[in-house]
């Protein structure tokens, strides 16, 4: 079967992106694809590269970067969303004369249209959080 | 991919209330881009979605953006499923005279007709 992830929420505010990533591992697993991955709203916080955290947690956002590469997953935030939380990739940072670029290697920044597309080229669109 | 479908039906519940949170935004906000790309959108104000369609919201005081003209573009970008449902309605001591978007009551029977006909619901 063929899947696209929604991902609606951040890590470490929710579990959601955390279920979200365990079902990702568990579809592939199973044999199933992922057309793509999609971060919408605070979901975005998933594809920021510049975090650090302690020793005994999980950094979610360099875990979900591992497993776009390892599976060459396509892994999209929404635009709009990301762009206003300081998620952004080369391209953004500089048309907004910004000094940073914080967006995940392996994740690109699209707009809605792209889940319109996943939604018409997936079996079943699944939403977490 | 040639077999692929060009035309889905999407149904968005929002269930979120405006400004507290930002999902009832973003269930707009994929009702009109689904529209944009020519699919069939069925859009249902569920729980304390109700209270996006409020008549005479005054945002401005909380610097957002009033919901209630923004839903008005629902029926602009072509979309006429518009449902509100009535016993959220209820529950929330509301009625249609209540509302600022003309949208059809609608109950559990026809909530589970549409879940069941849509290819692609998000829930939000």
């Amino acid at each position: 079967m063929i899947f696209t992830l929604v991902v609606h929420s951040a890590p470490y505010s929710s579990e959601a992106p955390a279920s979200a990533f365990r079902f990702a591992k568990a579809a592939l697993a199973g044999g199933h694809s992922i057309y793509r991955l999609f971060f919408f709203g605070v979901g975005v916080h998933n594809a920021n590269r510049l975090t650090v955290v302690a020793q005994d947690d999980v950094n979610w956002q360099t875990q979900w970067d591992a497993l776009i590469a390892e599976h060459n997953l396509d892994s999209v935030v929404c635009v709009s969303s990301a762009i206003k939380r300081g998620v952004l990739n080369e391209s953004e940072s500089t048309r907004h004369e910004l000094d940073a670029v914080s967006l995940a290697d392996n994740t690109q920044i699209a707009g809605l249209g792209q889940l319109v597309d996943a939604a018409l080229q997936s079996d079943k669109v699944i939403n977490f959080g | 991919m040639s077999d692929q479908p060009t035309r889905k039906t999407f149904l968005v519940l929002s269930r979120q209330a405006p400004y507290g949170g930002y999902k009832a935004q973003q269930s707009l906000d994929i009702a009109l881009a689904s529209a944009v790309f020519e699919q069939d959108v069925i859009f249902v104000f569920l729980g304390d979605g109700v209270f996006q369609i409020l008549s005479n919201q005054k945002p401005g005081a909380i610097n957002a953006k009033p919901m209630g003209g923004a839903l008005e573009t629902l029926q602009l970008y072509g979309v006429e499923e518009v449902y509100v449902d009535q016993s959220s309605l209820d529950a929330r001591h509301l009625t249609q005279s209540d509302l600022v978007v003309d949208a059809q009551a609608l109950d559990n029977d026809k909530l589970v007709e549409l879940i069941n006909g849509a290819d692609c619901v998000f829930n939000l």
